[in-house]
């Protein structure tokens, strides 16, 4: 072990310098915390109703504006809620009825009704919001946290 | 010596007595001696010597580029303030202001104009004054940190121009704001806490326009203001490089400030007050529909001065064409000064005859050979469906980047090979890759329609 002494005046260097560190560590973190975002309670983020799932015809593709995102029903009856926002640059894609693809107008995404990429430069499948279905039968859909996938897979798919 | 033998009492009248208290030199001095000692007195012109470099008044020298700079940013500082009682930044209200300055308040449209032109000006007369800089190596030894201090600013100014673009919340506004702010999004670990925190949420809203709206009329102005004064400080104290013709010693000759500089900068500043003036009061700054969240618009395009990234994402996995190819361009230019210390060359322009040559011919191959690639890329190369099998970053990222880098060090060494000294072959890449990425730049702008594919603008 070492047995360096160290002089009064390093010393209390030492632990100026160690205070004025700390104070410049505090202040950030109040100014940090007090510029972060704030939670959105009601609006966007937040969990919606979209009615008895009877109601969305097989094969179709419905936007639900307040929610920012397509709920999606297969041939099959499964469900995917798809997040407008384009993996790649975050336009606002919009489904093109005629094609049955998403185009996004921003850089030429193109995705296929399940969100999997089908043209670059988008990096991955459109996100997905969590589905559920309460007691009388609707269906429930959580845009609190987008889920990111790689790649597509059955099992994104809900089935009532 | 007492205070009273300093400072014997006035026998001047009141009124001469208070001017003095203000203006302590006379305001028409009559020798060289006063001249200097007003310069050094005054708290605005003691930013310039007192004494200049007759050699480096040539307009053709400097271009006044970096005066001009400071001009704009002060009509900008001016017109933005005045801009400031008349906007609200919230969603509901930022467009109306806008609409009111059109239609609502004198000469509304006037100040909106020349501030957004005065501010899109700056971004290209900066990178212009960079150009001037590199071209006469005014870089080199005690000046390398001036020129980190000059991109900081470069970096500042698009920071400002950025955070402007959002403000009148229309379409043009929200959709470039949510494509450039997304690009941040690739950043690794960092990004997504950034992108949130400058956003204010998960995307463009009413928290963004606060956020934006402080930083562009407080904290970018604050940084701009310290980080203009230290730079212009330096300047003062290392003397600005004297411009010379191949093989002659700079000419040595100094000039007083008053009249020689500061005539020269009046008229200038009077000049540039006029085109502005005139620009701003016939061609107004675009205002589209409000912004629609729900809407993006056909092809949407970042910024203009944007544009030249937002095209490399075309042809690069984002990663590369958001964060390595730009991050890698910066670090370049940051550390320029301190990698090329050829001294011979200070205040040449292009270094020597075969530097002038190799810019010529360094600009001509980036101009064509960036559209040759853009081209190649477009309509036939397609990396990613070749080679399914790799992930993207690797297909669309890795081997691409391989491919340039190769065909760059290719070009550096064939310099090498043809006797061009490390300087001119340095300053060679460095006008390609710039010439490159005006090339891209002007692609994205203009030749990019729907879905942002390839056109031609004339047709």
């Amino acid at each position: 072990m070492s047995t360096k002494k160290i002089s009064r005046r390093d010393f209390l260097n030492l632990v100026w310098s160690a205070a004025g560190a700390l104070a410049v560590t505090e202040l950030s973190f109040v100014g940090l915390r007090f510029l972060s975002p704030r939670a959105t309670d009601g609006e966007f983020g937040g969990e919606f109703n979209i009615g008895a799932h009877e109601e969305y015809p097989l094969g179709s593709v419905t936007p639900v504006e307040v929610g920012r995102f397509y709920l999606v029903r297969l041939e099959d009856g499964g469900f995917l809620a798809v997040y407008r926002r384009c993996t790649h640059l975050g336009c606002a894609v919009p489904f093109d009825q005629a094609s049955g693809e998403f185009v996004c107008p921003c850089h030429g995404s193109v995705f296929t009704n399940e969100g999997d990429v089908l043209n670059q430069p988008a990096p991955r499948p459109l996100d997905l919001f969590p589905i559920t279905i309460n007691e009388e039968g609707e269906i429930m859909v959580n845009t609190n946290s987008p889920i990111e996938r790689d790649h597509t897979s059955p099992d994104d798919i809900f089935y009532v | 010596m007492t205070e009273k033998e300093i400072h014997p009492p006035e026998k001047d009248s009141l009124i001469k007595r208070i001017f003095k208290s203000i203006q302590r030199d006379p305001l028409s001095p009559e020798d060289d001696r006063g001249r200097m000692k007003m310069v050094m007195n005054s708290l605005v012109l003691h930013i310039h010597p007192t004494k200049t470099s007759k050699a480096a008044l040539k307009f053709n020298y400097t271009f006044g580029l970096g005066g001009l700079l400071l001009l704009l940013a002060s009509v900008l500082a001016i017109t933005g303030v005045l801009l400031i009682f008349v906007y609200t930044p919230t969603p509901d209200a930022a467009y109306e202001s806008m609409v009111a300055l059109q239609t609502d308040i004198y000469f509304g449209n006037l100040i909106r104009n020349l501030h957004h032109w005065s501010g899109n000006l700056m971004v290209v007369v900066a990178v212009l004054h960079l150009l001037r800089v590199f071209y006469t190596a005014g870089f080199t030894r005690p000046r390398e940190f001036n020129w980190v201090m000059g991109i900081a600013l470069l970096l500042l100014i698009i920071g400002a121009n950025f955070t402007g673009y959002l403000l009148p919340w229309d379409q043009l506004a929200y959709w470039a704001i949510t494509v450039g702010v997304s690009l941040l999004d690739y950043l690794p670990l960092i990004g997504e806490p950034i992108t949130r925190l400058l956003l204010g949420g998960s995307e463009v809203g009413a928290a963004t326009l606060t956020n934006f709206y402080g930083l562009h009329i407080a904290i970018i102005p604050l940084f701009i203001f310290g980080i203009v004064s230290f730079h212009i400080w330096r300047v003062r104290k290392d003397k600005i490089t004297v411009p010379r013709a191949l093989n002659q010693e700079a000419d040595k000759e100094r000039v007083t400030t008053i009249p020689h500089l500061v005539s020269i900068e009046f008229t200038f500043a009077l000049v540039w007050i006029a085109i502005l003036l005139l620009w701003a009061t016939f061609v107004n700054a675009p205002l589209e529909e409000a912004a629609n969240p729900a809407h993006s618009p056909n092809p949407a395009k970042a910024a203009w001065y944007f544009m030249g990234f937002q095209e490399l994402l075309l042809h690069f996995h984002p990663i590369f064409g958001a964060i390595i190819i730009p991050g890698a361009g910066l670090l370049g230019l940051l550390l320029i000064p301190y990698l090329d210390q050829d001294m011979d060359s200070i205040g040449v322009w292009f270094r020597s005859i075969n530097g002038r040559w190799l810019v010529l011919i360094s600009t001509i191959l980036g101009v064509i050979g960036t559209f040759a690639f853009v081209l190649v890329d477009e309509y036939w190369l397609d990396l990613p469906n070749w080679l399914p099998f790799m992930p993207s970053f690797i297909s669309n990222g890795w081997i691409p980047l391989a491919g340039v880098l190769l065909l760059l060090i290719g070009y550096y060494e064939a310099l090498k090979a043809l006797k061009a000294s490390n300087c001119e072959a340095r300053q060679s890449l460095f006008t390609l890759l710039l010439a490159s990425f005006i090339t891209l730049t002007v692609i994205g702008i203009f030749f990019r329609g729907e879905g942002m594919a390839f056109i031609l603008p004339w047709s």
